[in-house]
């Protein structure tokens, strides 16, 4: 073959001084990087993910790895990536897929918000000693409240509430289904948000059985496959999503390969062993909003209107509009998705090209229903890229109600974002249905590792709304007199409807 | 009480369906439903062995999510009766419009006219259940798209050719297509193709022509012969070899 082969991508080398041959990294690594051949540990970089597992479990720190060790000519149009696509299309004529995130350098717009402190003119309140009202609830408010005073004089509220899940913290785990992630990662998961007073997806999939004592924290998905979906699970579900589209791969479907059709997920899932799962790009009983419509107040009737009904969407350039009819569709809530959100794996086309920032979508979205008198009608949950404490108090002060986060959560569970999720090896036990890597988490240490990321930034927001002089969740949501735009063009800025430092 | 009768004139589908509900739940076996004209979601994820009859045109996702129950429609439906259907059967005494039947996991679906576009897209199979939807008439494109599973039977009832629409099939991994009569190349979708329909597949539908037949009270004898279409997925990995790894 003229082509050749390409450069390593990582090159792997051991401190043979530091070694002492325990071959802990021979048994980790599910990739098949080393091997023994008599005393000797033999290392084929060619097979790296750069994933860390030896190195983590390494008790020496004797494994070296590096990022690229061939140089390409640098260029700074034709990357070594941009290259490299290019080789791989020329020999299989195909779409590339890749797994995790957008992975282009666009410019972070959370990194160019900064957030407000109180100094002397009002004070800031210190979370020790007040309290922080950090509970959330997700669903529709009443416009206005009526009351009537009952046959004993006392006032008592004459409008009917619509359900809402109440949240002891505005973070969620967001839907990563079985099959794309293992039992044992989303177990994990399942523990964490029971123990922290929040939810998390279930994806489409269906629910393993072993979640069921976690249902009342779920949110069960309902997709364009309708894979696992029956009434059972719908009743099962503490809220329901339908999923629209993905920040991902807007405007695509999803396709599950056959080979992660295990017994369990097929069984979960209601499809036979071995064959792809596929979701098509639209719900195909969803043509218009109106159809939405109509397949949100079908999912409330078949439930008998006391779960919420949430809707998803990737955030593409009419996101505003479009959670605008949304608004009116009898949802509950809209989970916009923004770019940056993570998947098993998607075309790399659209996985760094489709689709616009979180950032710009959830202010946009929150100033449409706004204007429009609606905000009320649907809460806003916000997916996509959400990185730490500081993304989260954010999102909230460009006016999302609370955020779903997906690798953030994996990360806690021992993700290395190494993007080879579609492998199906994931030496972790996170993306993977092989029993002995699954095997590799342990759910109750991965719900404390999830608990723990989930309160760590809990308590981080509520010191930064403490320092802003904010005691409740409410006075921080579309709060962007809070924020000020560092180095953002002014067009965007008006987007965001904040304004520039100094101003 | 066994039966119960109820006037759903000028009645909104919520209340509708809390008196289908309490009554399966209050043991009733057989409900009438009269006047109805347009709502939506009747015996929406309902349960339970009851007979339901429908006089009248229901609305959009008739029995949707339902699991166990039989209804029967006296006139046509509008949008997807069966959709994402778990169990049970419907029978409609007319036609029935787009998307009937779509993701249906198990039961049957009898609709003794036409109905329009993307019949039975995407009806999956695991196991035990295998989803049935048999078509007395014609319908419109995209018959089967993304089939995964169970059996579609298009019996054309009087018509020359019983199809004249295209994308049969496009994108089916499994579950098959039976139609009446012969099917132009041309109107197959991709992923689809086509096999011979032999005295086996005969037998094997047979049983379910005649279920049909006695629903409706038609003859099934001029349909007892091999003169069908069988069209079944090229691959159950119909997208396998699109993809590239990074």
């Amino acid at each position: 073959m003229t082509l050749g082969s390409v450069p390593l991508r990582y090159k792997v080398s051991i401190d043979r001084d530091q070694c002492m041959q325990c071959m802990r990294c021979v048994d980790n690594c599910s990739y098949g990087v080393y091997r023994v051949e008599g005393d000797n540990i033999l290392i084929d970089s060619r097979k790296c993910t750069a994933c860390h597992r030896c190195i983590s479990m390494c008790p020496r720190d004797a494994i070296i790895l590096q990022e690229r060790p061939v140089d390409y000519r640098s260029h700074p149009l034709w990357t070594a990536q941009t290259r490299e696509d290019i080789i791989n299309q020329a020999r299989t004529g195909k779409i590339l897929l890749a797994g995790m995130g957008n992975a282009l350098e666009y410019p972070i717009i959370f990194d160019r918000l900064v957030l407000d402190a109180c100094q002397v003119t009002n004070p800031s309140i210190d979370p020790l000693r007040e309290p922080m009202e950090l509970r959330t609830y997700i669903g529709k408010k009443p416009a206005r409240l009526e009351f009537r005073k009952n046959d004993q004089g006392d006032v008592e509220l004459a409008t009917e509430l619509a359900p809402n899940l109440k949240l002891e913290t505005p973070i969620m785990i967001g839907h990563m289904s079985y099959g794309a992630i293992s039992l044992n990662t989303q177990l994990s998961l399942a523990k964490a948000v029971k123990a922290m007073g929040t939810f998390m997806g279930t994806g489409e999939g269906g629910m393993h059985k072993s979640l069921h004592p976690y249902q009342d924290h779920t949110i069960v998905q309902v997709a364009s496959g309708r894979f696992g979906v029956d009434i059972d699970y719908l009743e099962r579900g503490a809220a329901i999503e339908i999923k629209i589209g993905q920040g991902a791969k807007p405007g695509i479907g999803g396709h599950l390969p056959g080979e992660k059709v295990c017994v369990d997920v097929s069984c979960t899932r209601m499809i036979p062993l071995g064959s792809d799962a596929i979701s098509p790009a639209p719900h195909h009983d969803i043509y218009s909003i109106e159809d939405l419509a109509q397949l949100v107040r079908s999912l409330k009737e078949a439930t008998e209107w006391k779960k919420p009904v949430f809707v998803k969407i990737a955030a593409v350039h009419n996101v505003a509009a479009i959670a605008a009819g949304i608004a009116r569709s009898s949802a509950d809530a809209v989970v916009i998705d923004g770019f940056r959100g993570g998947t098993g794996a998607a075309p790399k086309v659209f996985r760094d090209n489709v689709g616009i920032p979180i950032e710009a979508a959830i202010a946009a979205v929150d100033q449409k229903l706004n204007d429009q008198g609606i905000r009320n009608e649907v809460s806003i949950i916000a997916s996509g890229g959400i990185r730490n404490s500081a993304d989260l108090a954010k999102s909230i002060a460009l006016g999302a109600d609370a955020v779903y986060i997906g690798t953030a959560a994996l990360i806690a569970l021992g993700c290395r974002v190494c993007g080879n999720c579609y492998r199906g090896l994931c030496p972790w036990g996170i993306a993977t249905q092989r029993q002995d890597l699954v095997e590799r988490i342990d759910p109750d240490i991965g719900a404390k590792n999830v608990a723990n990321l989930i309160h760590a930034w809990t308590l981080e927001l509520s010191e930064l709304m403490g320092a802003a002089g904010l005691n409740s969740i409410e006075s921080l949501r579309g709060n962007r007199d809070r924020l000020r735009g560092y180095m953002l063009d002014e067009g965007l800025m008006k987007v965001l409807n904040v304004k520039p430092v100094g101003a | 009480m066994e039966k119960i009768i109820i006037d759903a004139k000028g009645m909104h589908y919520t209340p509708l369906n809390r008196q289908i509900r309490q009554a399966v739940a209050a043991g009733i076996k057989e409900i009438e439903i009269k006047n109805v004209l347009g709502q939506r979601f009747i015996a929406n994820g309902l349960r339970g062995d009851v007979k339901i009859t429908i006089y009248g045109i229901p609305g959009g996702d008739l029995c949707m999510f339902m699991n166990g129950p039989e209804c029967t429609v006296y006139g046509d439906c509008e949008h997807a009766p069966g959709n994402t259907m778990d169990g049970g059967m419907i029978i409609v005494h007319g036609s029935a419009g787009d998307a009937v039947a779509h993701s249906m996991r198990g039961g049957k679906v009898y609709i003794r006219d036409n109905i329009g576009y993307r019949g039975g897209i995407h009806m999956k199979e695991y196991e035990s259940k295998k989803p049935i939807l048999v078509i007395g008439g014609s319908c419109h494109a995209f018959l089967g798209e993304y089939m995964a599973g169970g059996l579609i039977l298009v019996l054309g009832i009087g018509l020359q050719s019983p199809i004249n629409d295209r994308g049969i099939g496009s994108g089916i991994h499994g579950g098959e297509i039976i139609i009446r009569g012969n099917v132009d190349d041309r109107l197959l979708g991709i992923g689809s193709r086509k096999v011979e329909f032999n005295e086996n597949d005969l037998r094997r539908i047979s049983p379910l022509i005649e279920d049909f037949c006695s629903k409706f009270n038609i003859d099934p004898n001029p349909l007892m012969d091999t003169n069908y279409t069988h069209i079944v997925p090229s691959s159950s990995r119909p997208f396998a070899d699109k993809y590239t790894w990074e």
